[in-house]
């Protein structure tokens, strides 16, 4: 007869040495792994929990001496941000110790928007006292401790009226501000090589598109949106809408698209080249937005809002992915993403620049690559199981301070309300004769040439 | 800097194929069982981001699964247990003796008899990765043992009656189904808890995934406690039934649920690990099974011509083997619930469990017989034999990654070796037979995480992932439902609204009653337009059809010729 029995030899099966690591095997075969499904809901229901148990988000807070009106991001330098605040102090900060390498002084009015030069070594401000400044940017040094120094402005800008707003361009020595009317000025200029203006409203912000080295946008107080090209003396084209916008932000993987911050509290994201309809409307917020930032990886953006608030968003539309508030957070004004995606910077009225991290239960610092491995796994299986009742419950949840969830519930019934008399309306009229515009079509109440 | 390759004369240079994976009919097989079932029919949706994201995740799939078999096929480290008669000797025929002699010297040692003939029949239980043995003898002997390298771990005398022992989660605890109350040890032999809830349990079983400990016994009176002295009244309160299922969960200790089976006393009892269903065999000759969710049974067979001896299911959940007092072992398709084989005994078998490789073992008395692929085929021979030297046997269970049959029986334990009765290859993550102190306490924590709720345990455990689509009929008899609730309320509604009596006006009967005749009408017209519209779509496909089989390039004249 022939017999094999199974035999094994604990030598196969364990490690020699304790310096050895242990002997893993591996049987892939169903029989082994019963109920796969039910574990995987499961799993999935766990991580959502472990998601929401370890989100906390809130890094830091940086101090002003007045509310922080603006923010700038260096495009060199990822640990760095600049903040301006409304008493015209300029103050930059070193995010890893949390200290102010330098302040920059010398503004007397509230400081309306700073921007950084493409080499990332000189940054422009501009301020509500008609003057733009330009200073130089230091290093930040590695002796940890107090730093703090006092710089004055390398070259000075003077204008007639205050400033509302300012962009560097990303790869020339030239620079738009945002005012009475838009100004383009020069490094080596002390008056505006060029000046665009379209109506007598005031202009608030401005953005260079990031990829079309000659074109910019605006967005003024007579609630439009202005495309101009630098290389015609007049602007492009507008789109007027129902209310204004605050601020602009382009889309850095997408060069031809931009989302605007809008006072009807909704972020509305435009193709530049197809202005009659928005490509989707981003409704979370309860308040006028303030101020909106792409990531790097253009896939999101984050907004601040006058509501106390700032929000991450998903591109591709839909409610907010995130909601970060504090009790101590008054009024955002000003909302950046940081170089590496990883953190999200608010300036906020109560005279603090706070620091976030972008996914709220991220482990920051460098993981080994099992942690890495369950990481994704884990986010594999929310991926998967997003949809599921119980999951989402999880997922979805979110605390929010009083005011601002009677505020949301408010509009929601006020929304429900408009949406089934509108509805009972077409029911009981003629087929036709009640004409439904989209939500991204509503807003916009011209295109102008 | 890499030199490019320049491209072919005549022609497009051939893109770099993958290597394409051609398994063998072995592999072949393994490989369609690792598949999991049939992919998305991706033909019939429309939407295009869908599809492409279900194409994407489908390759992934596929080539998942080819790795594993992959791995399957070269990186296993061992391969099953065989027994080959050569010649005209037959299987059944060879001796244990035999059979130990032809192994190497490990093997060797797995076949043993332990003599233990004062306390009682014993009752046997491995743990899931088959390293430790727990006996039970009924007259309250408990021990835990690593029966590979004969070491005791603990050993208790419990000095009362024990009826079934079984271990939890993994070898430090164990539960003993004693004379009153299920208890539960430590591994040390130290008791950890006395359930008592579980009342005069006859079977114990635990289910693992879902850290269930059930038991089939009494249902037990209410006691009273009147004074400090407790006062046990069974006619008061009436409630001592027989054969009372129970589920407790034994990470919170919480019972998750009582069913009472209403089928008289049960002493057979075993779950099936492919969905987590409780089997229980009867004394009237049918099979239950039950889930914690339902307080009847899911499903009611009717197995045998008298009371069930045994029951037992194999590891993924396709078969049932039963055996019952009518000299018959019955093969049943658990999942289609439907006979397949029946084979006739002797004698009714008593004892029977089935392996981790579809071995199947029966016996009776001093008899043990193991058959070979008796589950998917008939078998028409069994695969070995073998006698007890003494006792009775009590009870059978293979040991898991083991080619070894544990026979508990009156004078105490044994084992016998049944080449090619345990999976070869075991997964360190799902039980490891050489698991340190540090693995157990990271596999316990890790069990506990993925433990399932117990309303997951369902007779098909593949519905969890199921999408489920609405056929038209149902979706019919809702749109129906629908409209005649609405005509309900309609009714209501005006019912109430007439509730005024006046004899003259314009509310007199008579204009009610002509008003209610309009209304009924009224109610009619959804249906009555539903009709008008399938009518107005049969006769348009009507016209439809004879005017297809109308050629185009006929002229008018000749139309009436082509009508049928």
């Amino acid at each position: 007869m022939k017999v094999k029995v199974i035999t094994r030899s604990e030598e196969d099966y364990t490690r020699e040495r304790t310096s050895d690591l242990r002997k893993v095997q591996r049987n892939y075969d169903p029989l082994l792994h019963p109920l796969e499904k039910a574990k995987e809901y499961t799993r999935a229901l766990n991580s959502a929990k472990l998601d929401r148990i370890f989100a906390k988000p809130f890094l830091a807070a940086l101090q002003h001496d007045d509310g922080v009106t603006c923010l700038a991001r260096n495009p060199k330098l990822v640990n760095s941000i600049v903040a301006g605040s409304a008493d015209g102090d300029i103050r930059i900060w070193d995010i890893p110790r949390q200290r102010t390498l330098r302040r920059l002084v010398g503004h007397t009015g509230a400081v309306k928007g700073i921007s950084f030069t493409p080499d990332g070594q000189t940054c422009v401000s501009a301020s509500t006292d008609a003057t733009v400044k330009l200073w130089k940017v230091p290093y930040a040094p590695f002796e940890a401790g107090v730093v703090q120094d006092d710089a004055e402005a390398v070259f000075e800008f003077h204008g007639k009226n205050a400033f509302r707003g300012i962009d560097h361009h990303w790869d020339r020595s030239s620079f738009a501000t945002a005012g009475v009317a838009v100004d383009i000025w020069d490094h080596s200029r002390s008056e505006p090589i060029q000046t665009l203006t379209w109506g007598s409203d005031t202009v608030t912000s401005v953005r260079f598109n990031p990829a079309e080295p000659d074109v910019f946008a605006s967005t003024g107080s007579d609630r439009a949106i202005t495309l101009y090209d630098l290389r015609r003396a007049t602007p492009l084209r507008k789109v007027v809408m129902q209310t204004r916008s605050n601020a602009l932000a382009w889309n850095p993987m997408e060069p031809f698209n931009f989302t605007a911050a809008n006072e009807d509290c909704c972020l509305y994201t435009f193709d530049m080249r197809k202005l009659g309809s928005a490509l989707s409307v981003h409704k979370d917020f309860v308040s006028a937005v303030m101020d909106v930032d792409y990531s790097p990886t253009g896939r999101e953006f984050v907004a601040g809002s006058y509501d106390r608030s700032l929000r991450i968003f998903s591109v591709s539309g839909g409610h907010s992915r995130e909601v970060y508030t504090t009790k101590r957070m008054q009024r955002v004004f000003a909302v950046r993403f940081s170089g590496d995606a990883t953190y999200v910077f608010s300036g906020s009225d109560d005279m603090n620049v706070r620091c976030w991290k972008a996914k709220a239960s991220e482990q920051l610092g460098i993981r080994l690559p099992r942690e890495k491995h369950k990481q994704a796994y884990h986010d594999a299986l929310l991926e998967r199981y997003k949809h599921m009742p119980e999951v989402k419950r999880i997922v979805r949840h979110r605390h929010l301070p009083a005011a601002i969830y009677k505020a949301a519930k408010m509009r929601r019934t006020v929304v429900e309300s408009d949406r089934r008399k509108l509805q009972r309306r077409i029911e009981h009229s003629a087929p036709g004769s009640i004409v439904v515009q989209t939500e991204r079509k509503r807003k916009i109440l011209a295109q102008v040439e | 800097m890499a030199e490019s390759v320049p491209p072919p004369p005549g022609g497009k240079r051939k893109s770099s194929k993958k290597r394409k994976i051609v398994f063998d009919s072995d592999a072949k097989e393994t490989a369609k069982r690792l598949k999991r079932g049939p992919g998305v029919n991706l033909k019939s949706i429309t939407d295009k981001k869908l599809k492409g994201k279900l194409r994407r995740a489908e390759a992934v799939f596929s080539s998942s699964q080819k790795k594993a078999a992959q791995i399957s096929e070269w990186l296993l480290p061992a391969t099953a247990g065989t027994l080959v008669a050569e010649g005209i000797e037959r299987t059944w025929n060879f001796k244990q003796e035999d059979i130990v002699q032809a192994v190497d010297v490990t093997a060797a040692r797995k076949a043993f008899d332990l003599s233990l003939p004062e306390l009682g029949p014993y009752k046997l239980n491995f743990t899931r990765n088959g390293r430790f043995m727990l006996l039970g003898g009924s007259l309250g002997h408990l021990a835990i043992m690593d029966w590979q390298r004969a070491h005791l771990v603990c050993e208790v005398q419990v000095r009362e009656a024990v009826r079934d022992v079984v271990f939890l989660h993994n070898e430090t605890f164990f539960a003993a189904a004693q004379k009153k109350y299920v208890y539960v040890y430590d591994k040390r032999g130290l008791e950890v808890h006395c359930l008592r809830a579980h009342v005069r349990a006859n079977v114990l079983d635990f289910l693992p995934h879902h850290f269930l400990l059930t038991s089939i016994g009494k249902h037990g009176g209410h006691n009273w406690v009147s004074n400090g002295v407790t006062i046990w009244s069974y006619r008061l309160c009436g409630t001592n039934h027989d054969g009372v299922l129970r589920y407790q969960d034994t990470s919170t200790g919480q019972i998750v649920a009582q069913h009472k089976t209403l089928l008289g006393p049960c002493s057979v009892m075993r779950h099936n690990p492919h969905n987590g269903v409780i089997l229980l065999g009867h004394a009237r000759g049918c099979v239950t099974m039950w889930t914690p969710n339902m307080t009847t049974a899911a499903v009611k067979m009717l197995c045998h011509r008298g009371p069930l001896n045994a029951l037992a299911v194999d590891a993924s959940g396709t078969y049932m083997a039963t055996a019952g007092m009518d000299s018959q072992i019955k093969v049943w398709d658990v999942r289609m619930l439907r006979p397949m084989h029946d084979y006739y005994s002797p004698a009714p078998v008593t004892r029977m469990d089935i392996s981790q490789r579809g071995l199947l073992a029966v016996g009776y008395g001093r008899k043990v017989q193991v058959w070979q692929d008796a589950l998917r085929n008939k078998a028409q021979s069994p695969y070995l034999t073998h006698n007890l030297p003494e006792g009775v046997t009590e009870v059978f269970r293979f040991c898991p990654y083991e080619d070894v049959l544990g026979i508990g029986h009156s004078a105490g334990i044994s084992t016998i070796l049944v080449p090619g009765a345990g999976e070869p290859n075991f997964d360190s993550f799902v039980a490891n037979p050489f698991q340190t102190v540090k693995q157990r306490q990271q596999q316990e924590v890790v069990a506990l995480l993925d433990k399932l709720q117990p309303d997951t345990i369902v007779l098909d455990p593949d519905m969890i992932g199921r999408v489920r689509k609405e056929p038209a009929e149902v979706a019919r008899q809702r749109r129906q439902e629908e409209a005649a609730a609405n005509t309900a309320r309609r009714v209501a509604m005006r019912r109430e609204a007439e509730t005024k009596d006046k004899m003259k006006g314009k509310n007199r009967p008579s204009r009610r009653h002509r008003k209610k005749q309009n209304n009924i009408i009224e109610d009619r017209k959804p249906a009555v337009k539903e009709r008008q519209k399938e009518e107005a779509a049969r006769r348009k496909e009507a016209t439809e059809k004879s005017e297809a089989a109308i050629p185009k390039d006929a002229p008018r004249a000749v139309r009436r010729f082509y009508k049928s």
